[in-house]
């Protein structure tokens, strides 16, 4: 028997899965799929909503350091459940410099697929994922209600996916 | 949990004696949330005295606020020549109006060199130190502004007298 618990918290993808492949909206006239990127690592950033405050907000705190992502030869890619021109009026806004994508119709899939989606609130929780080059999970981790991730996780993700520690040289 | 790297060094702008607890700001100058933390952070200073020590260090979010890196230049600038604190004060006392116009009459109320002041701006001396700020900040799990590091380790709680007080007594409590 299935429950629906709106408290329930799905369990985030752990390193060593498969990322689920997905197609979503990156502009009010373009599509995005994560195949598309295969080849070099690519940072999934889940967040709740656009929109919201502005100073603590993971997506500006991400755009303001795409070059230390770039440097480590990472795409990064924001997702929620907020419709296409919603993203297109939020990017302009306040100048994002990467994709956001919509998860939006079927509301959420994405992040349902990711372990990741908030019944209560029908958003996303605040989820990172790092996927390698041949679309595996090489670290996930979602953050507590209300505080942004930072950055120093995934950037420290990323500098292992190229330098294993233990890795014989 | 996220930890202050690197942690408090001879660089810093510190307020305070060194064997208090210490207290971290991430900030920048353009954010209404570091203006409004700006009086919490003096009323910290004032309701644990000697007990407390206060640094800043400059977390400019250039993409949303044109005049954060100037801004954070301008108060380096008045730090070498010698009152960084008065323009810390200053900046974020002026933020709704921060233009390079003000920066200057900010610099003047200050009273430090107005002439080395413009040269140093027009220069950029002081954007390489901003700069190591900031990185400091993203390997320190820094998630926006402002960001609180108490004896080096991320606060989480909310921005209020009592979150505050009760986290830093926590720490203070220990030592």
């Amino acid at each position: 028997m299935t429950t629906l618990d709106p408290q329930a918290r799905g369990e985030a993808l752990p390193a060593g899965t498969r990322a689920p492949g997905f197609t979503l909206p990156s502009a009010p006239d373009a599509m995005l799929s994560l195949i598309d990127l295969r080849g070099s690592p690519v940072v999934l950033v889940f967040y709740p909503a656009d929109w919201s405050p502005v100073c603590g907000d993971q997506i500006a705190l991400y755009n303001e350091i795409l070059d230390e992502f770039a440097e480590r030869g990472a795409t990064l890619v924001g997702v929620s459940v907020d419709g296409r021109w919603c993203h297109h009026a939020y990017a302009r806004h306040r100048n994002v410099r990467f994709p956001l994508l919509a998860d939006f119709e079927p509301k959420g899939a994405v992040a349902r697929a990711y372990g990741v989606y908030r019944l209560a609130d029908g958003t996303s929780e605040r989820a990172l994922f790092l996927i390698d080059a041949e679309g595996v999970i090489r670290w996930s981790y979602v953050s507590p209600i209300g505080v942004n991730p930072g950055a120093d996780g995934i950037l420290a993700a990323l500098d292992e996916l190229a330098h294993p520690q233990g890795a014989r040289r | 949990m996220s930890t202050l790297t690197p942690p408090v060094d001879a660089r810093d702008h510190v307020l305070g004696r060194a064997d208090a607890t210490t207290l971290v700001e991430y900030g920048d100058y353009q954010c209404p949330t570091c203006a409004d933390a700006h009086p919490l952070v003096q009323e910290l200073l004032r309701a644990f005295g000697d007990r407390l020590r206060f640094v800043y260090r400059h977390f400019p979010l250039s993409e949303l606020h044109p005049m954060a890196l100037p801004a954070a230049e301008a108060a380096e600038a008045a730090g070498a020549l010698g009152d960084f604190w008065s323009m810390h004060d200053e900046l974020f006392e002026n933020q709704d109006r921060l233009d390079p116009d003000v920066l200057r009459a900010c610099a003047d109320n200050v009273g430090i060199d107005a002439l080395a002041f413009d040269d140093q701006l027009a220069r950029h001396v002081h954007r390489g130190r901003v700069r190591d700020d900031f990185r400091s900040g993203v390997r320190s799990g820094v998630n926006g502004t402002p960001t609180f590091f108490i004896d080096g380790s991320r606060y989480d709680g909310p921005l209020d007298v009592m979150g505050m007080v009760r986290a830093i007594a926590l720490v203070a409590g220990r030592t």
